[in-house]
């Protein structure tokens, strides 16, 4: 199943970029003189995949933090759920690991991505427990404990919001969730 | 002891704690898991990484029981 949307993904990005593409290459043929034109097109075909994994990226975006007394409780169950190299990547990055069946998980406060074997695909989902008033780290434990027990309902549940290459979206996070894809991705290549 | 524990607001809260040798405890902690499972909640058993079995029943020998919300896409 995420091997199909993983294509039609890549299907979909193409058929974006190439009509830009082609026609920037017929336009620089045929009217040299609209050469500029040219180049926004080709613009234009490099910023709708970078738009997406721009979107794809925002799943681990940093939240606000709530309460310290509140969220140190939450980290202290979510630390018991992860083992010692997760939890002390989660203590840097805020971000979760877990090695699932289809691959390596980012699971951050409003949604998770995941690195496929390999390592050199990944897919962004929103997915997230709509309760405001829960400190980040419960969230994330929410998550966790949803994607472990079903891994498969969890894929579908979530929304994809973007599936595609690992290093459009590495660029596009901030620096501490850039070293957990770092870390997953590393994870996934071994698989 | 075992603990019957959910994920609220202020981190976690205690519902329930009980030792098999303590019926009471035990029955009191049954209770207080349905009357959860009624709220909305969904009953879950960590058994390590990737691995957890949501429970409908309190798995009276199990050593936390957490209770979750459910979640949704974004």
């Amino acid at each position: 199943m995420l091997t199909r949307t993983g294509r039609l993904w890549t299907v979909s990005t193409v058929a974006h970029a190439v009509p830009f593409i082609a026609g920037a290459v017929a336009l620089t043929v045929l009217l040299p003189v609209l050469a500029p034109v040219s180049l926004l097109l080709l613009i234009h075909a490099w910023v709708i995949p970078e738009l997406y994994a721009s979107r794809g990226a925002k799943v681990l975006r940093p939240r606000p933090r709530a309460s310290a007394g509140a969220e140190c409780v939450a980290l202290g169950l979510l630390g018991d759920l992860l083992d010692h190299g997760s939890r002390e990547l989660q203590a840097r990055t805020g971000v979760a690991l877990e090695r699932g069946r289809f691959g390596v998980w980012l699971l951050g406060q409003t949604g998770a991505l995941l690195v496929r074997p390999g390592g050199r695909r990944v897919d962004c989902y929103c997915v997230k427990v709509p309760d405001a008033s829960l400190p980040p780290s419960d969230r994330i434990a929410h998550l966790l404990l949803a994607l472990r027990t079903d891994e498969v309902g969890f894929a579908t549940v979530a929304n994809l919001s973007f599936s595609g290459a690992r290093w459009r979206v590495r660029r596009r996070l901030a620096a501490t969730a850039r070293e957990a894809l770092d870390v997953a991705g590393a994870e996934a290549r071994r698989r | 002891m075992s603990r019957l524990v959910r994920m609220d607001e202020t981190g976690h809260t205690t519902v329930a704690e009980w030792t098999l040798d303590d019926p009471p405890a035990v029955e009191a902690a049954v209770l207080a898991f349905r009357a959860e499972l009624d709220n909305g909640y969904f009953a879950v058993v960590s058994e390590g990484e990737g691995h957890a079995e949501q429970v409908r029943e309190l798995p009276v020998d199990a050593s936390l029981v957490i209770l979750r919300r459910p979640i949704a896409g974004g």
